[in-house]
């Protein structure tokens, strides 16, 4: 950055950008991909990407059994469909990442509270924070599984610890730094405590909280997978990494490509569901731009 | 300190006060150091008149405001609502401040409206009417299902000035809320607040740097020294509502002389007072 903003980068740079071609051609030539409509760009490119696929596995001599292709991974979908296995591994995961989200919420609800009424909690806060956010959640399930078995518990343990930070250091971030003129408004206008809690800090730090929650659930997802996986190793669990780990046991290729697909698939899910929570409101409240 | 009641103040607003400041001293504490903003200052606003707080910047009128509102406390003297000791804020009080993001960015137009009504416990329905009725008064029915930051600076402080009627405030306490509009906004809402305050009745105290504002918008001007401020003098100006009237002239002249006065002979005390 500082090399750009320098004069003689400046100098180097405004040469180079008067002897390039005229730039019409490359964009006119671009301009028909460009012209089409986002879904139609990316179906298109996706179209390309799995016919690729499909030939590389078909006509390139891969080895059959330890790559499939995109027509045996979606037969594979629908078999797990069908006989419910693939279902019921999502749902455990899902589930356990909800009750741990659940956790996560309330335990940072209570940090961030009172860390915004006492000092004393504000330093402990940003002490815990900077110790255990930096610190890849699914390296305490060694200890989480000594302490807690190999179970759903030890799961919790750690996807809540993974989802607890983010949310507490959005949520009391939006908290402080929440518009002083709405806060003064409020005291005018009678509320105090848990009603100017409720009806003022909580709506103003709302952009805040939605990206906690949103980060919170990017950790927690990548964090249950990796623990399941571990599981899958030990032999006991269920959830789709545990699904993955047994496909490969099993060397059931197609099968652990379909465990891949659906872990990306409700990635994509929940990026679409916050991107629409927050087009509703912090969005539609003009509290932050559109993205 | 309320004993000082005695002591006659600069100019009796008549047997009715809805807001009466009596030798009042403020300020805030910087470090270690105390600083006083309002040195000794004391006036009445008449029930249902408008009051304007005019003089130099950084005089100390919008801590002043602040005071009545009950965001900061008074030193010494006293600062009374209906009788009554001002103590912490209170809708008794409404505030319209300078800042357009005063309004809740979260709610509606109505939202903001209603919603400090209703956590004053007034009900759905009368909530609702009233709300309706304001929109009216202050022209923002179209607006009444915008969000805030869809409205313009003007809008916005309609809105403002709109909640804080809803509110059925003793005192409507305004902080320079035209100062951040372009000049044409401006004058509009001068005229319209005092439409506004002429069909309410309410009583308002109104913080301005602007002679031309206090002259068209206020019944009576009080004037505030260079700090630690003291009341330089107050001036009926009721009925002033033409700037090319001879009057309203002798007014601006007699203000701005006033502040230019005071400006004269306050520089070098204060520079002083930076050296000590």
């Amino acid at each position: 950055m500082a090399q750009l903003s320098s004069p003689a980068a400046l100098d180097q740079a405004a040469p180079t950008l008067a002897e390039a071609p005229a730039p019409e051609r490359p964009r006119l030539r671009d301009r028909r991909w460009g012209d089409l409509p986002t879904v139609v760009r990316r179906t298109l490119l996706l179209a390309v990407l799995l016919l690729a696929w499909q030939l590389a596995v078909s006509y390139g001599g891969v080895n059959p059994l330890l790559v499939a292709g995109p027509i045996d991974v979606a037969k594979a979908i629908g078999r797990g469909v069908q006989d419910g296995d693939l279902v019921h591994s999502t749902l455990v995961t899902l589930r356990v990442l909800a009750e741990a989200l659940g956790i996560g919420v309330v335990v940072a609800a209570v940090l961030t509270t009172f860390a915004t009424w006492t000092r004393l909690g504000e330093d402990l806060l940003v002490l815990l924070t900077a110790m255990l956010n930096p610190l890849p959640a699914v390296a305490i399930l060694p200890l989480a599984m000594l302490w807690f078995g190999i179970n759903t518990t030890a799961l919790i343990v750690v996807i809540a610890n993974a989802v607890v930070w983010p949310i507490a250091i959005n949520v009391s971030q939006g908290f402080r730094t929440a518009n002083p003129t709405v806060v003064a408004v409020g005291r005018n206008i009678g509320l105090r405590g848990w009603r100017m809690v409720w009806y003022v800090l909580m709506p103003a730090a709302l952009p805040h909280t939605v990206s906690g929650l949103k980060s919170a659930w990017a950790f927690g997802w990548r964090t249950i997978i990796a623990a399941e996986l571990v599981f899958g190793v030990a032999g006991k669990g269920g959830g789709l990494g545990y699904f993955i780990n047994n496909a490969k046991t099993y060397l059931h290729v197609d099968d652990a490509f379909a465990g891949l697909v659906t872990i990306a698939v409700i990635g994509i899910v929940f990026d679409l569901v916050f991107a629409w929570i927050e087009k509703k409101t912090v969005v539609a409240w003009g509290m932050k731009t559109g993205s | 300190m309320s004993a000082s009641a005695a002591v006659p103040l600069p100019r009796s607003g008549g047997a009715d006060p809805m807001l009466s400041v009596s030798h009042a001293q403020i300020g805030y504490v910087v470090g270690d150091r105390r600083q006083v903003a309002v040195g000794d200052v004391g006036f009445e606003v008449t029930r249902g008149s408008t009051t304007m707080l005019l003089g130099p910047s950084g005089c100390g009128k919008s801590t002043l405001l602040k005071a009545v509102a009950g965001y900061l406390r008074t030193w010494r003297g006293t600062i009374s609502v209906s009788g009554h000791p001002v103590g912490a804020p209170g809708p008794d009080r409404a505030v319209v401040f300078q800042e357009f993001d005063q309004l809740f960015p979260w709610r509606t137009v109505r939202g903001n409206l209603e919603f400090p009504q209703r956590a004053n416990g007034r009900g759905r329905v009368e909530a609702r009417r009233r709300t309706d009725e304001l929109l009216e008064l202050m022209g923002l029915t179209a607006a009444a299902d915008r969000h805030p930051h869809q409205l313009s600076g003007g809008m916005k402080q309609r809105v403002a000035i709109a909640r804080a009627l809803a509110l059925d405030p003793d005192v409507l306490l305004m902080d320079e809320p035209f100062g951040a509009l372009d000049a044409q906004t401006r004058s509009r809402l001068q005229r319209e607040l005092k439409a506004v305050a002429a069909r309410t009745g309410v009583t308002v105290l109104f913080v301005t740097h602007s002679i031309q504002e206090a002259v068209y918008v206020g019944d009576e001007v009080v004037v505030l020294s260079t700090p630690p401020s003291t009341v330089l003098e107050t001036l009926d100006v009721r009925g002033l509502d033409d700037p090319t009237d001879r009057d309203f002239v002798a007014a601006l002249a007699r203000l701005r002389g006033l502040l230019a006065g005071d400006d004269d002979h306050a520089d070098p005390d204060l520079a002083h007072a930076a050296f000590e």
